[in-house]
């Protein structure tokens, strides 16, 4: 009798542990979630910035038709990007913050454009724009691997498994191309 | 990674349980020495306490806002403060955005409140809005994200309503001991009570001075601790420790004086409001660390802005080791990487220079005073106050006369 009260008593135990195991992870993957959903917020804000950004500095820039151009198409891209999955995403939004960091180097040159009020207000958006995007993704990357974690060790990885939770995908940055110094020319 | 969370709130009801056993204590020997009985002692402490905890817990952001003097602004009033408090709120995963608050002061300091992330308020005096740049203002704005994010306003405060509580029953005892020896209200002659009473009295009278000296110390330590986790926060929420190390140096390094400072509160600032008058900050703190080692520690984060690194860099200091940062918050943590100076990715710092920001943050003052700005024809901008009746208003720089 006793035997079949200790077997009861474990299963109990074990369904318990399981429930909790479970509940956590589904915590973690709707915090993952929603951390996703922060940096999509501030990439769309990024690019509702860019028509008035290309907007208001094409009547100084008369010779940067090309730079224009690539943050136009770029964010074309990326804005076409939208739902084709985290790396694809990535991908475009790096080479739309390179095309506007060239675009913003070049601004340099131009002292009228610096002194435009319009300008500034802009500037200041899209640069607030750019670190929300950099502390949404550091905080969705964080969220990732705190659930990537849980999925993958010992014992929160069986639960995971049974359940079906897949590890989560870290929003990368291209580094080569972010960090890319832009060439200015003075010729 | 907000494990930190958890390991502070059973370490918080500790703290509160002996605070408030100190307070039942001193409630006890009141009741012995003026009531006659101990659980009247004993209930009109709790009273005291609960209904001060009461008010603290639901009105206790708008009265510290008000008491400060605090005004709230908008998006457009200093749309620069607005998105850095957004960019810190995203960076440590809060829910909402707090509520931002100006406070016209020329002193350096910045405080946060609210007694739960969805309910809190940030504060920044003008002064030190005039003098951070972007990156400082981060640092200062994330280590108060940190404070709410860690559920330090609402310890604090409750930690602050009991000190009070104890501070003033204890004065109270004091005095009421004092008057009824120089007054002959001796009524323990007639019951006839004994050594017993007296012996009571004596606890009571040694327990009365050393109470409040008690509670302080518990408060500051653990105020002290608070800040040290709250700084290791922004700096892994801004990924710069930089940022913070020279906005304290700038802090430390002034001597204007908050004026609307309150007591109970101090440890809700992000420097100590009362240090001695006219002198710098550095050092002299008791809520909080000195603000040399708070540097020190976040200049010395080598290779990495997270718990582990701060943890870290606090006993390379602290010559015998020691942990300000929870065991169980950096069991799993991983590696995080610092960033270059400059926001990452960000193209080029829109950074308003010195005179800027100090035009920027006074046409806030005054707009906030309702004071109207009239631009005149040679440049200059009248700040035109709201009770003045005249039509005209002369430039006092080229004597044009200009409509109200």
């Amino acid at each position: 009798m006793i035997a079949v009260y200790i077997v009861i008593g474990i299963v109990a135990l074990l369904i318990a542990l399981f429930v909790l195991t479970f509940n956590g992870l589904v915590r973690l993957r709707n915090q993952v979630r929603n951390a996703w959903a922060q940096i999509d917020v501030q990439l769309k804000r990024r690019h509702d910035l860019i028509p008035n950004l290309v907007e208001t500095v094409k009547g100084y820039m008369k010779h940067e038709r090309e730079t224009l151009e690539s943050v136009t198409n770029a964010r074309n891209l990326a804005q076409q990007a939208i739902g084709k999955g985290v790396g694809a995403q990535s991908k475009a939004e790096a080479d739309l913050s390179g095309a506007l960091s060239r675009l913003l180097a070049v601004v340099e040159n131009y002292p009228d454009l610096k002194a435009n009020q319009n300008f500034l207000a802009l500037q200041e958006e899209l640069t607030s724009t750019e670190n929300k995007i950099s502390f949404s993704r550091q905080f969705y990357n964080d969220s990732v691997l705190g659930y990537n974690n849980k999925t993958q060790m010992f014992p929160s990885n069986i639960v995971a498994n049974v359940t079906g939770f897949k590890a989560g995908e870290f929003f990368e940055v291209e580094v080569a191309a972010e960090r890319e110094a832009p060439e200015v020319s003075f010729s | 990674m907000w494990e930190q969370i958890r390991a502070n709130r059973i370490r918080s009801m500790v703290l509160v349980a002996a605070m408030a056993a100190l307070l039942l204590l001193i409630g006890y020997f009141l009741g012995v020495a003026f009531l006659g009985s101990a659980i009247g002692g004993l209930i009109m402490a709790l009273a005291i306490w609960i209904v001060m905890t009461l008010v603290a817990f639901f009105q206790g952001d708008s009265i510290f806002l008000a008491l400060s003097k605090a005004r709230k602004i908008e998006r457009d009033d200093h749309p620069r403060l607005y998105n850095v408090v957004e960019e810190m709120k995203i960076a440590s995963g809060l829910e909402k955005m707090p509520d931002i608050y100006i406070i016209d002061d020329p002193a350096l300091n910045a405080f946060a409140t609210g007694r739960d992330p969805k309910r809190a308020s940030v504060a920044i005096t003008s002064g030190l809005l005039q003098k951070l740049n972007r990156d400082e203002l981060q640092g200062v704005i994330g280590h108060e994200m940190a404070h709410i994010r860690n559920r330090d306003v609402l310890l604090m405060s409750l930690c602050g309503v009991l000190l009070g509580t104890i501070v003033i029953l204890s004065w109270y005892f004091t005095r009421m001991l004092f008057f009824s020896a120089m007054f002959g209200g001796r009524r323990s002659s007639s019951s006839g009570g004994g050594y017993a009473q007296v012996i009571i009295l004596l606890v009571g009278i040694v327990l009365m001075i050393l109470a409040p000296i008690l509670a302080y110390l518990i408060y500051f330590a653990v105020s002290r601790k608070r800040e040290y986790l709250a700084d290791a926060s922004s700096a892994q929420y801004t990924r710069y420790p930089e940022g913070l190390a020279s906005a304290l140096e700038k802090l430390g390094a002034s001597t204007a004086e908050l004026k609307s400072a309150n007591q109970a509160l101090a440890p809700m600032y992000i420097i100590n409001p009362f240090r001695k008058k006219g002198r710098a900050a550095t050092d002299l703190s008791s809520t909080h660390p000195p603000i040399s080692e708070r540097v020190r520690i976040l200049r010395s984060m080598a290779g990495g802005a997270s718990f582990a690194d701060y943890n870290a860099a606090f006993s390379k200091i602290h010559k015998g080791g020691g942990s300000v940062i929870p065991q169980s918050a950096l069991a799993g943590a991983a590696a995080v990487g610092l960033r270059a100076a400059g926001p990452e990715a960000a193209p080029l710092e829109p950074e308003p220079g010195k005179v800027e920001r100090t035009r920027e943050v006074s046409d806030l003052m005054w707009r906030m005073n309702n004071y109207r700005t009239i631009t005149c024809d040679c440049g200059t901008k009248l700040k035109v106050p709201s009770k003045f009746k005249k039509a005209n208003v002369r430039c006092p720089h080229c004597g044009r006369i200009n409509p109200v």
